[in-house]
């Protein structure tokens, strides 16, 4: 069955906030109603005019596990907005939409609200299995003598060694690797070498200055804390990014011999992202104007270790659904989680035994040129707030597919735990 | 109900026995949207307790009828009919002698407060063994009495003490400030404090458990006791800092029926003549029913709005908004750039912070409260409100603005003080809609708005800016477009007057007291000082006439740039964030009279060109938008018992 298009109406998104080792200024749903408003209020329908809203989010706080209720709520959407919260990891907000446009195809729903959203700065603390064990002795502790003998059982060791919840998250629970050694081995596999990443990683800093230089970020909706502070900007972008600099940083991952390090990687980012999505029914009953459309989309499943190439085994069917090459699309969005991971996605597609043996094509598919992807940079530079992140690839795109009066782009997303997302987005002829 | 329940039925209450042989008695005033403690109702709560001494119940159930609200209060339209000595006395009597018999009688009894329980509302609930709060933002219970220049004599001044301590029921009935549920069970005042879901199964259980009341603490029985007059005196000297015996006497008579008489007012009968048909107590219940008079203009239209935009995020724009915020209302707030906005959001943080304890619903609150720098809000808006800086062409290119975008049916304001309505609307397409929406500094804490019209102004515009401003909790005074409208175009001479005579060579202090003594909540001086010392040189040229000369100590202290509060230092320093003011000199005699002469003058003035339709509307205005001395009845009101 052909994909029904799907219409991008507008888009917003947070500024992306570095964690800067302490819970920042927002929580998850602070970002998302925050950024959330300010979309809804310039739209010539009312909130509660929504079929729904789709958020998605890797890691919602304890207290609004279902987030995308209490967001859509708080954003006044009122109490007949069904909303919900969708998780696939770094690409839950890419997730959000595709629940959205699956809806939409349906007939189930014509106006619905999608993006993702992430405080990462405030990932808990936990308690590890030895002091959970304590604590249930002494909820059954009933005497007092009892309840005195569990505080001498109280180890200290287990008391100060809580496990860091970001760091559970970010470990792949089947093969037990951190994502950055994920792309270790990706680096290793390619030969990617050390300053080919921290090239990489300039060249984000530098295309974001660039793209914010020449009025390319006007989808930023600022944020305002408690204090009155105005957050206007992506905080993690640094204006004097150089090779040099970047070549002191010790490799975190795989310690002293990796090549990994957090100047090579996305940082750890608070962020929210937010699209409109409609039928063309509702394009045309809210003589909406919209943005764009998204006119396919694909999930891929691949090897754990190697989950870094996820855009290429989901971007790759894409292409092949239409006979395109790399070429024939515009503008690509290759969400940046690593410098090598980016560099490992390109590599791959240029390698005939990589294509062959793991895409069952006959030879590589050739050069994606560097002058379409990521051209006002990405999330080394900006941050990954994991559930926003996809959401912000497919809006961005749009963004760039239009300011290039370009006609089509591919936004795609590697996903820890061994998968690969890809949308098909295009401005309107 | 159960089949078995047997029902009387009288004009107000309704008394129902259920099978477990509870007697529930609801009251549902006839005629009137609110319970109140007329003489009829009275007389049938008696007849009611008759009924149940002939055959006692289980227990007894006290509820209300109405889906809003316990019991507001006596009924305040009988105070206004006590011309001679016995009546008041009467009045008196009936319902100490009638809660005296609701305490006694032999069957458990029980308050269940939902919603408002005020002044003899809670003297009944006071009177029953249990009082039940039910746990809503609606419940509120208190003795405002003190605020109509009265005393709670029904027993309040007896049982409040005796059930939460005397230095909190001092304290609740020397301000009339009222508490909700959860406080309430938490200082003792109610037994139980239950969400409404389980209200009727609480109070079933609670009136039949026979369980002890609370008692009191050895400390607070010692200070409701031998220790009283300890209490009083420090009292004596609370009150003495906001209110004057001479101007308000009733809070000092409550402290001495207290302490003196065991709350029981027909112990002192000349004290009851003395606070009761004073004229204090009669001007603050005329006022309380100019209040319900303003409340009515509110009234006059259907309109409910849901969205609000305000244009403007400066001290008066961005309070607005909070404010609006803070009622319901989903607010944008437009202003050049999020750095323009984000002071006016910190500042409803940091007030409403302190103001709502729920953190939930104070994010609710900020959470309708959208920063809007590109004006998008405008076009869905109900209400849009321009309070950007008062000049002309900045506002005529913005309403032109605002008019294009918005819906033909959303009513257009102006916040502005010194600009003509006939000249700000002359760019609009539909000049018509155009009405004034004129709030006082500061938002929060001034219950007056003034509604201006303009002379061919749409009159439903201006109905539904009266609903809106009633929707938000303000009182709307309808006034005609001139300088100043009322309040302004009052307080303008009264401040001229006041800044002559330091001209003359008396103390900026000796002034302010002079009117402090006079009654007024703050000084003249104190007040320029307020306003901002540009504001009044301004308003001056405006108000009093191009020809007239500004005071020296006015355009002396303009030229050194001290504006007043705002710049740290007008008249006095306000460094320290209050005014440093040093003692008062001797009030020379006749000074308060000269100062407000021509308020009053102005006033009167304003009346009959028309700007304001009546006498009680005026005074209502200045009582409210200028806090003029409330106890006088308002400036018209005090000319005429002057006169008198």
């Amino acid at each position: 069955m052909a994909f029904q298009p799907v219409y991008i109406v507008d888009g917003a998104r947070t500024p992306f906030l570095k964690a800067r080792n302490a819970p920042g200024p927002f929580s998850a749903s602070d970002l998302a109603v925050q950024s959330g408003r300010g979309l809804l209020m310039r739209q010539s329908f009312a909130p509660s005019e929504l079929d729904e809203v789709i958020l998605g989010c890797a890691s919602p706080s304890p207290d609004e596990v279902n987030i995308g209720r209490v967001v859509a709520l708080r954003m006044g959407c009122g109490n007949k907005v069904p909303a919900w919260t969708v998780m696939r990891n770094c690409a839950s907000g890419m997730q959000a939409i595709d629940s959205a446009i699956a809806n939409i195809q349906a007939g189930r729903a014509q106006l619905i609200m999608a993006g993702g959203c992430d405080a990462l700065s405030h990932a808990p603390l936990l308690y590890n299995k030895a002091m959970v064990l304590w604590f249930t002795g002494m909820m059954q502790a009933r005497s007092l003598g009892q309840k005195i003998g569990m505080f001498a059982r109280l180890s200290p060791s287990a008391m100060l060694s809580p496990v860091i919840g970001i760091m559970k998250g970010l470990t792949d629970p089947m093969v037990g690797l951190l994502m950055g050694q994920t792309a270790e081995n990706l680096a290793w596999k390619f030969g990617i070498s050390r300053e080919q990443m921290d090239e990489f990683s300039v060249r984000s800093h530098q295309l974001v200055v660039a793209g914010r230089a020449a009025g390319h970020y006007g989808e930023i909706v600022p944020l305002v804390d408690a204090t009155g502070n105005v957050y206007s900007e992506d905080d993690g972008v640094r204006l004097d990014s150089n090779v040099p600099g970047l070549a002191k940083l010790k490799p975190f991952f795989d310690k002293k011999y990796g090549r990994v390090t957090p100047g090579n990687s996305s940082q750890i980012t608070d962020g929210a992202a937010w699209l409109i999505l409609a039928s063309e029914a509702a394009v045309e009953k809210w003589k909406l104007q919209p943005l764009g459309k998204i006119s396919d989309s694909q999930w891929a499943g691949l090897d754990p270790a190697q989950m870094g190439l996820g855009p290429v085994h989901a971007a790759t069917p894409i292409l092949q659904r239409h006979a395109w090459g790399l070429n024939d699309i515009d503008a690509w969005e290759i969400n940046e989680a690593f410098a090598a991971q980016v560099l490992g996605c390109l590599a791959a597609w240029e390698s005939d035994d990589y294509c062959r043996e793991q895409l069952g094509l006959s030879s590589a598919l050739g050069t994606l040129p560097q002058n379409r992807l990521n051209v006002d940079g990405g999330a080394v530079a900006l941050g990954h707030p994991v559930g926003a992140s996809g959401a912000r690839i497919v809006l961005h795109l749009l963004h760039v597919l239009r300011a290039r009066q370009a006609r089509r782009g591919i936004a795609s997303i590697c996903i820890g735990g061994g998968l690969g997302g890809a949308m098909l987005v295009e401005t309107l002829s | 109900m159960e089949s078995t329940m047997n029902a009387t039925t009288y004009r107000h209450w309704q008394l129902e026995i259920d099978a477990d042989g509870i007697a529930w008695a609801k009251l549902n005033k006839f005629g009137e949207s609110a319970n109140s403690l007329s003489t009829e109702v009275m007389t049938e709560l008696g007849l009611l307790l008759d009924q149940l001494d002939a055959k006692p119940p289980k227990g007894l159930v006290f509820r209300s009828g109405k889906p809003a609200g316990f019991i507001a209060g006596a009924d305040i339209q009988e105070f206004t009919r006590l011309d001679m000595p016995e009546k008041g006395l009467e009045l008196v009597t009936r319902g100490w002698n009638l809660f005296n018999r609701l305490a006694a009688v032999r069957y458990p009894t029980l308050a269940l407060v939902r919603g408002h329980c005020l002044g003899g509302g809670l003297e009944l609930a006071l009177a029953c063994r249990y009082l039940l709060a039910v746990d809503e933002p609606g419940t509120k219970m208190g003795l405002p009495e003190v605020m109509l220049g009265i005393f709670p004599g029904w027993g309040g001044m007896l049982r409040l003490p005796e059930r939460v301590g005397p230095q909190a029921a001092l304290d609740m009935m020397l301000t009339g400030k009222s508490i909700d549920a959860k406080r309430a069970k938490h200082m003792g005042l109610a037994d139980e404090c239950v969400p409404p879901r389980v209200m009727e199964s609480a109070a079933r259980m609670l009136v039949v458990s026979n369980s002890p009341r609370r008692t009191l603490p050895l400390l607070q029985r010692l200070l409701n006791g031998p220790l009283k007059a300890l209490v009083a005196s420090g009292a004596r000297k609370q009150v003495g800092k906001r209110a004057r015996p001479e101007h308000y006497p009733a809070p000092y008579a409550i402290i001495e029926i207290w302490a003196k008489h065991n709350g029981n007012a027909l112990a002192a009968p000349r004290l009851i003549d003395g606070i009761v048909r004073s004229n204090t107590a009669r001007n603050l219940v005329r006022v309380f029913f100019m209040q319900e008079r303003l409340k009515g203009f509110g009234k006059e239209s259907d309109f409910k709005a849901g969205r609000v935009h305000v244009v403007g995020a400066g001290v008066m724009g961005g309070d607005i908004a909070a404010w609006c915020a803070l009622r319901g209302l989903t607010v944008t707030l437009q202003d050049q750039g999020m750095e323009r906005i984000a002071p006016a959001l910190k500042r409803a943080y940091t007030a409403y912070g302190k103001r709502i304890r729920d953190r939930l619903q104070l994010r609710e609150v900020m959470d309708r409260l959208i920063p809007d720098p590109e004006g998008h809000g405008a076009a869905r808006a109900d209400v849009v409100i321009e309070a950007i800086y008062e000049n002309l062409e900045a506002k005529h290119a913005l309403l032109k603005k605002l008019e294009a975008v918005m819906k033909a049916d959303a009513v257009l304001a102006t916040n502005t003080s010194s600009l003509k309505l006939e000249d700000l609307r002359t760019v609009l397409v539909n000049p018509a809609r155009l009405v004034g929406i004129h709030f006082f500094n500061p938002v929060s804490k001034m219950p007056l708005v003034e509604v201006v019209s303009a002379e061919g102004g749409d009159a439903e515009m201006a109905r539904r800016a009266a609903a809106f401003v009633k929707q938000i909790d303000r009182l709307p005074l309808p006034v005609r477009s001139a300088p100043g409208f009322l309040v302004n175009a009052v307080l303008g001479p009264y401040m001229l007057e006041a800044m002559r005579a330091v001209d003359e060579g008396i103390a900026p202090e000796t002034v302010d007291e002079a009117m402090l003594a006079f009654g007024m909540p703050m000084g003249p001086i104190e007040l320029v000082d307020m306003v901002g010392l540009d504001v009044a040189m301004a308003a001056g040229k405006g108000l009093a006439g191009a020809n007239v000369e500004p005071p020296k100590c006015l355009v002396e202290r303009f030229n050194a740039g001290n504006l007043g509060k705002k710049t740290g230092k007008g008249f006095y320093d306000h460094a320290s964030g209050k005014p440093a003011k040093g003692t008062a000199g001797t009030v020379p005699p006749g000074l308060a009279e000269r100062l407000v002469k021509p308020l009053l003058e102005r006033t009167q003035q304003l009346v009959d060109d028309g700007v304001v339709a009546d006498a009680d509307l005026a005074d209502a205005g200045v009582i409210f938008g200028t806090g003029f001395a409330p106890f006088s009845g308002g400036p018209l009101n005090y000319i005429k018992n002057q006169r008198a």
